[in-house]
């Protein structure tokens, strides 16, 4: 079952999870982060950690979401992985 | 200038972690560590049915690769070589130990065979050599497992796996035959409080929850919730608890199918004493009521006790990193004084002496924590080291050190022909691999003999 970052991380991208990810498997573009499935070892680290409650286990996914799954998977072999916390897209953002 | 060298002691994630950030900063680091095989819990902690969570090595190998870390198994500081003596030769030591030693619970009976420590059960299916040849008793048909954390459901679930479940995983192969011929079929899960706080976390529940051939219990007034629970339940951040209450509602309420293997929870329920003579026959459950205020609930007896017959206890109810010469200790929380990972002694900082990982912070936390602790303790080091003389000499080897002393270390090169030859192992018998426990086999893998292949 995939771990992956949803529509709530658009905009936001606080990367608190990128900090606790032991595998370097968060890889973003200039919105938000994604979770590439291939090196993930879902150890979910990142989920209680992300502020806006972005990230999933995919059979917690609310059915509106379920989309996100193939986001990620598609999205984040294709962006440089990041490995190190960003500066928060939002203004005001811890 | 002359790069300045440090030493961590431990292999395990926080190590690791820590030497990544020391080595982007041009840190030589020497990695110490007792066991012939580097990864610390990740080889003899995590499950051996968790197989992906294990996949996390391959990280952990590439900053073992680096040309900057030197890797010295089979080389137990405190034994071999003292924490005095590395802070003299190196310009920084950096304790990442871990917390190996089981916590007691303080109750009669405790010592009886038949009580066991859910590190010594978890390092003997795990092949930790520490633990070879425990001593498990699988004769009777209910096992209790004390504590409600993660490790208790680990060790719940080894103990009621059918044999094929654990056939293909890394298990050790003498625990794999003990628990094929086990007649434990129950096992009572006990946490002192209630379900709002069981630390476990809910996809581990929901795992259990699934398991072909494994029916899971629990009775319904177990989940009442009194209103202070009831109010934690509902804290913004609970919301793993939310998770776990909805799990536990749906398996009370599920029609009891009948099942070769059950797990029962029981909350509000603390052990009182282990009782047999000679071995354990049975454990004393003392009731509790929880007192306080929502999110500090605490549990305290209420004089209701109850008797459950069982050939085997397993306390899984949290470790200690046991005392290491020359370094201060907490003994009541199991770790080491720091600030931001210095060593402190009376709330002075200890010049040059580091801590990371669970003796730093206890023994709580996945491996993905160990990251932002070990870059923290890292952070530490180098700040100390900014600006000021490499102290330690450039003509300093360990490696002539540990000669002088007729200490057979195992480097890196050694370890990835420990590797190769389980796995080697493995792929005959149809398992990633299969670990070597002895630490005489080990050794004789290390230096690529032939003969480590015959005693696993
Ligand atoms: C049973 C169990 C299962 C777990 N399962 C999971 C899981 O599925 N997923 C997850 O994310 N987390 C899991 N964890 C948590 C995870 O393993 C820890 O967070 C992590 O291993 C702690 O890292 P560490 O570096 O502090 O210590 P450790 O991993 O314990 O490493 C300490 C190392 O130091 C070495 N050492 C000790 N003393 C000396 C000495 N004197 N000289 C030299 N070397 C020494 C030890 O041999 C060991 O290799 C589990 C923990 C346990 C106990
Ligand atoms: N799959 C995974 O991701 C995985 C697997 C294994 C371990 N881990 C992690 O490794 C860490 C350690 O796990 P853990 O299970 O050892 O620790 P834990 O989550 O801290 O659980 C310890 C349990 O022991 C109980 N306890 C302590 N003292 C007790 C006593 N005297 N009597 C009765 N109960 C007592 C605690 O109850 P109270 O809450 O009342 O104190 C708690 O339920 C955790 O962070 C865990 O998540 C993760």
């Amino acid at each position: 079952m995939a771990i992956v970052v949803t529509e709530a991380c658009n905009g936001c991208r606080y990367t608190e999870c990128v900090a606790v990810c032991p595998a370097g498997c968060f890889h973003a573009d200039e919105r938000m982060v994604y979770i590439d499935p291939a090196t993930c070892i879902e150890c979910r680290a990142c989920i209680p950690v992300c502020p806006v409650q972005a990230i999933y286990d995919e059979e917690d996914l609310p059915g509106a979401l379920s989309g996100w799954v193939e986001i990620n998977a598609t999205r984040a072999p294709l962006l440089p992985a990041v490995e190190e916390k960003l500066p928060p897209l939002k203004a005001g953002a811890a | 200038m002359r790069a300045p060298r440090v030493a961590i002691v431990g292999s395990g994630p926080s190590a690791f972690y820590a030497a990544e950030e020391l080595l982007k900063a041009g840190v030589l680091v020497d990695m110490i560590e007792r066991l012939p095989t580097p990864f610390g819990l990740v080889r003899s902690g995590v499950a051996p049915d968790h197989p992906k969570i294990k996949a996390i090595t391959a990280a952990f190998e590439k900053i073992l690769a680096a040309p900057g870390l030197a890797f010295y198994g089979n080389v137990e500081v405190g034994r071999d070589l003292d924490v005095r003596e590395l802070a003299e030769l190196y310009d920084g030591l950096v304790l990442a130990c871990g917390a190996s030693a089981d916590a007691p619970l303080g109750i009669d009976g405790e010592e009886l065979p038949g009580s066991l420590g859910a590190g010594a059960f978890v390092g003997w299916y795990n092949g930790h050599p520490d633990h070879r040849g425990l001593a498990v008793p699988l004769g009777a048909e209910r096992a209790v497992v004390v504590g409600n954390g993660n490790v208790a459901l680990d060790v719940a679930r080894l103990l009621l796996s059918p044999p094929e479940r654990l056939a293909a995983t890394d298990i050790a192969a003498d625990a794999a035959a003990a628990l094929a011929a086990s007649r434990v079929r129950e096992v009572h899960l006990l946490g002192r409080r209630g379900p709002v706080q069981a630390s476990f976390t809910p996809a581990e529940l929901r795992e259990l929850s699934r398991l072909e051939g494994i029916a899971v219990r629990v009775a319904p007034e177990d989940l009442e919730l009194d209103p202070a629970c009831q109010i934690e339940l509902d804290m913004p951040h609970a919301d793993n608890a939310r998770k776990t209450m909805k799990l536990l509602c749906e398996i009370a309420a599920a029609p009891p199918r009948p099942a070769a293997r059950r797990l029962h929870l029981h909350f509000r329920a603390v052990p009182a004493a282990l009782l047999g003579r000679g071995a354990v026959e049975g454990i004393r459950i003392a009731r509790t009521v929880l007192e306080g205020p929502p999110a500090r609930r605490t549990a305290s007896p209420t004089g209701e006790t109850f008797d459950l017959a069982c050939g085997l206890v397993v306390r899984s109810t949290g470790f200690r990193a046991p005392p290491l010469p020359g370094v201060p200790g907490d003994a009541r929380s199991g770790r080491v004084p720091n600030r931001d990972g210095r060593v402190t002694l009376s709330g002075r900082v200890l010049p040059g002496l580091y801590v990371t990982g669970w003796m730093k912070r206890g023994p709580s936390g996945v491996i993905g924590t160990n990251r932002p602790c070990g870059q923290e303790t890292a952070r530490a080091v180098i700040a100390d080291l900014a600006g000021r003389p490499v102290r330690s000499d450039p003509g300093f080897r360990l490696d002539a050190l540990l000669a002088g002393r007729r200490i057979a270390f195992v480097d890196r090169e050694g370890w990835r022909r420990i590797d190769a030859c389980e796995r080697a192992l493995g792929a005959e018998a149809g398992k990633p691999r299969q670990k070597l426990v002895d630490p005489a086999a080990l050794l004789a893998a290390a230096r690529g003999r032939a003969e480590a292949a015959a005693v696993p």
